[in-house]
């Protein structure tokens, strides 16, 4: 079954100045939300399909979505996250169905490669809950500048019987980076990791 | 006073599509969309009298964002039919210095959509043709662009208000936007604010004057 979205949300943040200091080119997130609708509200389910396939949906859709907003290549993307907020009808678990099974292949074909682990969040909350998408390097984890977050909220959703899907997509790093560790210029890319 | 009057540091933009409020799902959802700058408060920790070359100096950045806003909608400006503003001041700010959003603010998104008054009378605060002065539609935007201003922490919620561009009673289109920017305005900060949308709500239905029967081209009705 495809996702019944309620709502779909594109947002773009751009920092030009940091502290007095020109940011140039300015860092730049995409974060892009859907409000869906549920399948399993308000009961147990112990097969969670649905939700599985829902999560390849919006994985390549929201990671689309994503692209567009930054304007770029997929090539050109740095960093990735993926968070969901089940509402009070639904159980941690849905998140989970819908962001590890299936999300990740068709976002690493959005942004390209993506050999790093897609980091997660996941929480249970009401309208207007915020959640913050953890964001890292998509090829190599441990890329230090690139260790950041995006705050993502919804303010009429979720209802009891709806999750809010966020995936969060950079063509940079932090505004300014400057405590050491892996750098860009120095990933592997084989591993995920470095 | 700081060298430069304008200084933007962050530039926001959200743009949602809803399919529907669990009613009917819209044959063509309806897409609203806010564009956040954060400048820095050139007037933050004093107060100062005479603010309002900043009220000019705003000028080409709203007119920048209104435009920003469009693009990232996706839209022509024929499908804009409705329109808000807002300012949230950081801690160290007055109100005060949020309504200086309201000329500029308001004249960049009536520009934008085809508004063919006079400037310096806009500014003057004598913009809108009198009731009943004009025959046809003389223009685009014609309405007033409602607004909301207030002092806030970094992440500050705003409700934004939003009417017809052309004809503040159309009771279909009063509608809000909240619009938030994670992390400002730090208190020497403020953040500006523009949103436009391409309807009425979704499922609109409790009577009130219709966008298609405008008729006084007064702003109003």
């Amino acid at each position: 079954m495809a996702a019944q979205i309620r709502k779909l949300i594109v947002e773009l943040d751009e920092t030009r100045i940091e502290m007095g200091r020109t940011i140039d080119p300015p860092t730049r997130r995409a974060l892009a939300i859907a409000v869906i609708a549920n399948p399993y509200a308000g009961r147990y389910s112990e097969n969670l399909d649905e939700l599985v396939a829902i999560g390849e949906e919006l994985g390549g859709l929201l990671g689309a979505k994503c692209i567009a907003a930054l304007g770029i290549a997929p090539g050109q993307a740095h960093s990735y996250g993926k968070a969901a907020i089940v509402g009070e009808a639904g159980e941690l678990e849905h998140a989970a169905a819908i962001l590890h099974p299936k999300l990740g292949a068709p976002l690493r074909q959005a942004v390209e490669k993506g050999a790093a682990l897609v980091p997660s969040a996941k929480k249970l909350g009401g309208l207007g809950t915020a959640i913050d998408v953890p964001l890292g390097h998509k090829d190599a984890a441990f890329v230090r500048s690139h260790f950041d977050a995006i705050e993502a909220r919804v303010s009429d959703a979720p209802r009891a019987g709806e999750i809010v899907v966020a995936v969060a997509v950079t063509d940079s790093g932090r505004p300014l980076a400057r405590i050491g560790g892996l750098q860009v210029q120095d990933i592997k890319g084989e591993d995920g990791l470095r | 006073m700081k060298m430069t009057m304008i200084e933007i540091r962050r530039v926001h933009t959200h743009v949602e599509d809803i399919h529907h409020e669990f009613g009917p799902v819209a044959a063509q959802p309806l897409r609203r969309g806010a564009v956040c700058a954060v400048l820095t408060n050139p007037f933050a920790g004093r107060h100062v009298a005479d603010i309002l070359p900043m009220m000019d100096a705003l000028q080409p950045v709203g007119i920048a964002m209104a435009e920003r806003l469009r693009a990232a909608m996706d839209v022509p400006v024929e499908r804009i039919e409705s329109y808000g503003k807002g300012a949230i001041v950081g801690a160290a700010g007055e109100l005060e210095h949020g309504a200086l959003w309201h000329v500029p603010g308001g004249y960049a998104m009536r520009e934008l959509l085809g508004w063919k008054g006079d400037r310096a009378a806009y500014a003057a605060g004598k913009g809108s043709p009198s009731a009943g002065a004009t025959v046809g539609q003389p223009g685009n935007a014609l309405a007033i662009v409602p607004s909301t201003k207030k002092v806030g922490p970094p992440g500050a919620t705003l409700d934004v208000p939003m009417t017809h561009i052309n004809a503040a009673y159309v009771r279909s289109h009063f509608d809000a936007i909240e619009v938030r920017v994670p992390g400002a305005p730090r208190p020497d900060e403020i953040v500006f604010i523009l949103a436009m949308s391409t309807g009425a709500r979704v499922h609109a239905r409790v009577g009130g004057l219709k966008a298609a029967d405008i008729a006084q081209w007064n702003g109003l009705r």
